[in-house]
């Protein structure tokens, strides 16, 4: 079998049919100076089995998050995945299709969405969700231009608790569409004052925010509407909800959040899934797909794609985004994760979460000139060091522990947030887990 | 004695004084089939000549009511907003989208009247 489609003479052809002697031909516009002389330095051909060992010896330089006493959170969080999610989403139908919309011969796809969308809004505590977006982080920018478009208003205020990757997401979607971003200072503990006025569009704060302290937005949610404006609620550990009070309870009128916490690996940052849940009133200023539930001729239920009018393959330019894509499959394994689960499941999961966390938090803050940040939190807090966080994540990692997210690494500029290190504990993560963390800790410490 | 008179987006304006009634024809709701939506402006708010003033949705299809003329919108038809049906069935009557006071009385003086506007249709096939 020949891997390369064309032939020496296939190229001939074409080359002589556009009338240039060459390939190289076709690069003569770029000029010299910015063309590699020779060849990148890597084998030209190599035997499967070669290839195999080389990629292995490379992938092994990777530390797997199984494989140690794991503490990273910071908007991707470890979970255990049931064996049931990976076995499922396999399926052919599920796994190779593309786009499947078609409600003839769609009907399983369109109707895990379905419940995927119901899941959502029970979730969050909304009336509406959509089929999925790329990430939380998109969600939120496109929560900020919903609240634009709902508002017509110009400006969103950005809590310095959002996730730092989020706000940078949210600027650079603002830049392009009007909106000005006003984003405040992150500082960990202290109570924030939102600045809003007739202009202001939304509010977006995160629960439990990116040091992992949860807020009551009651107070905030009436103040904002006095004002006309939205309060926009993002969720970075959707688990959370299963002990913690849904943004929608607190008045929040867009709910925008990461589900990959359900059904889906941290997968290197991404592919990630994005939730985004909104009032029915707001429903046609919603992006992203919809599924709605139907009867088709014969009165038996089924389901198809709604309100499309507001997507780009119809309204083009002045479609509420230019996403049209949603994360079909990752959405497949949160549903399947979070249906397993149950209600009761749910609760005794975010339960483990929270009591992993507490131990965590009780231990790590015993060790001298290490102090606890929050006042509250459910399953990640930060804690400040007596050294900078980044050496001493460096030093744990040499010791075989990852152990938290430094701040400073998003705050560069920060001085005053290079000892805080954010440490996350989950289901997964064991008593042992957390004793060797513990003297390793102290270890790196002393 | 009202002026009427249309757009070849197939908007008519309605001039009573110095305001005017505007909404969209009849060819225009029969091309777009059954309306199930329609955005309107805030009263209060500025609409510019040739510039969106609302949206209307149909099963099919979605697309912009463009305003006829500049001015500030005085009332919008919040009838149609519970009840998009009302377009079809009386587009030129119950129908009707916003009201406006008129920038300049005289804006009116370049859009056809009924027989033009007819022409016009016809043209359209």
């Amino acid at each position: 079998m020949r891997y390369l489609p064309l032939t020496p003479r296939d190229r001939q052809e074409m080359l002589a049919t556009i009338g240039v002697r060459s390939i190289d031909d076709l690069f003569a516009d770029v000029p010299n100076a910015a063309r590699r002389a020779g060849l990148v330095d890597l084998p030209l051909a190599q035997g499967e089995i070669e290839v195999e060992r080389a990629l292995s010896r490379m992938a092994a330089k990777n530390v797997a998050a199984g494989s140690v006493p794991f503490f990273i959170g910071g908007g991707a969080y470890r979970h255990h995945v049931p064996a049931a999610v990976d076995h499922l989403i396999q399926r052919g139908e599920f796994l190779t299709s593309y786009t499947p919309y078609q409600p003839e011969l769609a009907q399983g796809t369109l109707q895990s969405l379905f419940e995927f969308q119901t899941q959502v809004a029970l979730l969050t505590g909304m009336e509406v969700a959509n089929a999925s977006l790329y990430d939380g982080a998109t969600a939120c920018a496109e929560a900020v231009a919903m609240a634009h478009r709902v508002t017509r208003r110009g400006k969103a205020v950005l809590s310095g608790g959002l996730h730092p990757q989020y706000r940078e997401v949210c600027r650079t979607y603002a830049q392009f569409s009007g909106v000005e971003v006003s984003l405040l200072d992150a500082t960990p503990g202290v109570a924030e004052i939102f600045d809003i006025d007739n202009n202001t569009a939304c509010v977006v704060v995160q629960n439990p925010d990116f040091f992992g302290a949860l807020r009551d937005g009651s107070a905030l949610a009436a103040r904002c509407h006095q004002a006309g404006a939205l309060l926009v609620v993002v969720v970075t550990e959707i688990v959370s909800l299963g002990a913690v009070t849904p943004p929608g309870d607190m008045g929040a009128d867009i709910v925008a959040a990461e589900g990959q916490s359900f059904g889906n690996s941290l997968n290197f940052g991404g592919p990630h899934i994005g939730l985004f849940a909104a009032r029915e009133q707001q429903v046609r200023q919603m992006p992203g797909r919809l599924v709605g539930q139907t009867e088709d001729a014969d009165g038996r239920r089924g389901w198809v794609l709604t309100l499309s009018t507001r997507e780009q393959h119809i309204r083009r330019e002045k479609a509420t985004s230019n996403i049209c894509t949603n994360s079909g499959l990752c959405a497949l394994a949160f549903t399947i994760h979070l249906a397993l689960l149950g209600e009761a499941g749910l609760t005794r999961l975010a339960q483990l979460n929270h009591a992993a966390a507490c131990t965590l938090a009780d231990r790590l803050a015993a060790l001298p000139g290490v102090s606890l940040v929050n006042e509250s939190f459910f399953n990640e807090f930060a804690l400040r060091l007596p050294v900078p966080a980044a050496a001493a994540v460096a030093a744990l990692a040499d010791k075989g522990v990852l152990g938290g997210v430094p701040v400073g690494r998003f705050y560069p500029a920060r001085d005053d947030l290079a000892d805080v290190l954010l440490v996350a504990a989950t289901e997964t993560t064991t008593t042992n887990d957390i004793d060797i963390y513990y003297d390793v800790l102290a270890e790196v410490l002393r | 004695m009202p002026t009427l008179r249309f757009t070849k987006d197939h908007e008519w304006i309605r001039q009573d004084g110095d305001t005017a009634v505007i909404g969209i024809t009849d060819y225009a709701q029969q091309q777009l089939g059954d309306i199930v939506y329609v955005e309107l402006p805030s009263p209060g708010a500025r609409v510019e000549a040739g510039k969106e003033a609302g949206v209307v949705e149909s099963a099919k299809a979605a697309s912009e009511v463009y305003a006829p003329v500049s001015g500030e919108v005085v009332a919008v038809n919040e009838l149609i907003a519970g009840d998009p049906a009302k377009v079809n069935a009386d587009p030129m009557g119950e129908g009707w989208f916003l009201t406006v006071k008129l920038d300049d009385p005289a804006a009116l003086d370049g859009l056809m009247d009924e027989a033009a506007y007819a022409a016009f249709v016809a043209e359209q096939g």
